[in-house]
């Protein structure tokens, strides 16, 4: 229960790449464009309010679910803030969340424990750490910033019957559980299709696929489900992603430690 | 108690008046059954060996006028084997909530948390400890409130008004474990004439400023921990809880950097001829990923001391406290916590170990091991000496 997730709505948005030493100035450069980009497609969102089921399933195909609700708040020129509410497991029933999450340094994060009506700051820093038991680790759930990583454009490919750009995204935080992430993104919309998560020891962990984009706003896709997979332990995890609601009227005072205690 | 009932009424009012339509429903809560097994002969005669122990704790929420109104009624009850003070029920929240434009009122009984180390919680106050439900006295009785609070840019800042004092619970005779002597729970002593109908005071301030998490705090009005007077009450010799009045400075800061928490409680007390300052700070550090799995592993130092020495009513007036918590962050959350407490007066210690996991959705099992060693009269845990014990709860979380 630790590490929670500050910017749901964002997830979808995260770009990667890694110089591979080759024709480095070029590629680097146009990975940074296609960040740039993809960042730049998803300004003035504002606020949403969601809802999220994550499906757990081990090995031997045994599988557990949390529920939790997210409402969101973008940060023009840094990370967003958002506040999580768990409906279940029962035993976390009640138990909130408040990320204030930053494009440069440590996140900001409050939990609220119900039983001893107690706030509590906790550490960001353990950002590799699975998220409630999933195969997300907490740093795949948050806002994606461009400063977050250095970028590499590696190749086009098609993926999902679109054109996409592929890049390597390397993390500039030391705490961070990757080397890099390989990154697809189809070159009409800027959204992530697919990302490969490479360990510390540059081996494929996980990998993740988007699907059933949703448009907002006439301007914003959301991933409605995310499927990631771990290929060193052979469990996965399911994102499914219901009632996106934008422009609700959440405001800077929605985000705090009053309204985290009365979170419901 | 009819101050308590007059403020639910209270609040309860409120929440009629303004339901509407709209409101939101919810109900949640847990059944438990917990089973003790004490692994020495008992030190008094009526003591037994093992305990049987049932408890419930159902909690309904409305919310209504666009969330900015609600009420919460959280129940709590308990049957013990053994022990008829153990056997009680209280409310532990029957509070209207409404949030205005700059204020939000709480109106009812209430839980209300200050405090940042784990060990100890000195500055906590505002809520009397319902300590016959565990040692560790994180379980509060519903304190009896009028809260305004209001969120500023330069922090939060709360005024309690506290209209009704609720008494510490004690083991009665029969319970395990105990003190060494009874305590007179029907008979307590209060400094103010009022007794338990003395309207009490707190104002505090609390903000985030960086990595830093500070509050600063004052309360006047009845102190939440007795003193226990040794007292005859028809011929039998017991202790008699005493309640003075006093006011209480106190200041709480926790650094957030990385990977370490750095935490700080401290206040300075006063009453009628009697000053003095404690202090219960240290860190936790947390390695993630431990031992290249997917487990955390968090590391706590605490240090807990009291300038009154051995008229302290704290545990640790001058205690070294360590912790491990291993969290294997699986599918079932399981985790295994250790926690030993050493008093640098009294060359005496203390050990928990508890081992949790969730079953499915909704049952949750834990194994605690309790033991004490203690050799010298004069130290409070001297009286727990024969009681260490195994502990099984089994919760069901609906």
């Amino acid at each position: 229960m630790k590490k929670l997730l500050p910017n749901w709505a964002n997830v979808a948005l995260a770009g990667a790449l890694l110089a591979l030493a080759i024709p480095a100035h070029a590629s680097a450069e146009k990975g940074l464009e296609i960040a740039k980009e993809m960042k730049a497609r998803d300004i003035g969102w504002g606020d949403s309010q969601a809802e999220m089921k994550m499906i757990l399933t081990n090995k031997q195909g045994e599988s557990s679910e949390r529920e939790i609700r997210i409402q969101s708040l973008e940060v023009q020129g840094d990370g967003d803030k958002s506040l999580s509410i768990f409906d279940s497991p029962q035993d976390v029933k009640g138990t909130a969340f408040l990320s204030f999450s930053h494009a440069v340094g440590d996140d900001e994060q409050w939990l609220f424990l119900p039983a001893l009506s107690r706030v509590k700051r906790i550490s960001s820093s353990n950002k590799s750490g699975p998220f409630m038991g999933s195969e997300f680790a907490y740093e795949d759930l948050t806002s994606f910033e461009v400063p977050k990583y250095t970028y590499n454009y590696l190749r086009d490919e098609n993926i999902n019957g679109l054109d996409a750009y592929v890049i390597e995204t390397i993390p500039v935080d030391k705490n961070s559980g990757y080397t890099r992430r390989v990154v697809w993104v189809d070159k009409v919309h800027y959204r992530v299709q697919k990302i490969e998560f490479y360990d510390r020891r540059n081996a494929l962990l996980k990998t993740l696929t988007m699907g059933d984009y949703q448009q907002y706003l006439d301007k914003y896709w959301r991933p409605l489900t995310m499927q990631m997979v771990n290929h060193q332990t052979g469990k996965k995890t399911e994102l499914k992603w219901s009632n996106y609601r934008f422009n609700t009227g959440l405001k800077d005072e929605d985000f705090n430690q009053n309204t985290l205690k009365r979170a419901r | 108690m009819r101050a308590i009932i007059l403020s639910s009424a209270l609040a309860l009012s409120c929440f009629s008046v303004n339901a509407q339509a709209e409101t939101e429903t919810d109900f949640r809560g847990n059944v438990s059954l917990q089973g003790r097994a004490f692994l020495s002969e008992p030190l008094f005669p009526n003591q037994e060996d093992y305990n049987l122990s049932i408890a419930a704790q159902p909690e309904w929420n409305w919310q209504w006028n666009d969330r900015r109104d609600s009420f919460t009624l959280e129940l709590f009850g308990r049957w013990d084997q053994n022990d008829d003070e153990r056997t009680h029920a209280d409310i532990r929240q029957a509070a209207w909530i409404h949030v205005g434009e700059t204020i939000e009122t709480r109106v009812g009984l209430r839980r209300v948390f200050w405090g940042v180390t784990e060990f100890q919680h000195l500055v906590d106050i505002i809520n009397q400890s319902d300590l016959v439900e565990d040692l560790d006295a994180e379980d509060k009785l519903g304190q009896p409130m009028i809260n305004f609070s209001t969120v500023q840019d330069w922090g939060i800042v709360d005024l309690y008004i506290l209209p009704y004092f609720r008494e510490r619970t004690f083991a009665g005779a029969d319970g395990r474990p105990r003190l060494p002597l009874p305590v007179f729970v029907d008979d307590p002593l209060y400094e103010s004439g009022d007794e338990e109908k003395h309207i009490d005071y707190a104002l505090r301030w609390s903000n985030t400023i960086d990595v830093f998490d500070v509050g600063v705090a004052y309360f006047d009005g009845t102190a939440r921990d007795p003193l226990l007077l040794p007292a005859f009450i028809n011929g039998e010799l017991g202790l008699r809880p005493y309640y003075p009045q006093i006011e209480r400075f106190s200041v709480d800061a926790q650094a957030t950097i990385e990977s370490w928490l750095w935490k700080l409680e401290t206040i300075y007390q006063h009453r009628d001829g009697e000053s003095f300052v404690a202090m219960h700070g240290g860190f936790e550090y947390t390695i993630v990923g431990f031992m290249d799995s997917a487990a955390d592993l968090g590391l706590l130092i605490e240090y807990g001391w009291d300038e009154r020495d051995e008229q302290s009513t704290s545990l640790f007036q001058n205690d070294l406290l360590f912790g491990a918590r291993l969290a294997m962050n699986d599918m079932a959350s399981s985790e295994l916590l250790m926690g030993i407490s050493r008093d640098l007066d009294h060359d005496s210690h203390s050990l928990l170990i508890e081992g949790s996991r969730r079953f499915g959705q909704n049952v949750v099992i834990s194994i605690d091991l309790r033991l004490f060693d203690s050799d010298e009269p004069d130290d409070l845990l001297y009286g727990l000496r024969r009681d260490d014990y195994l502990q099984l709860d089994v919760e069901y979380y609906f």
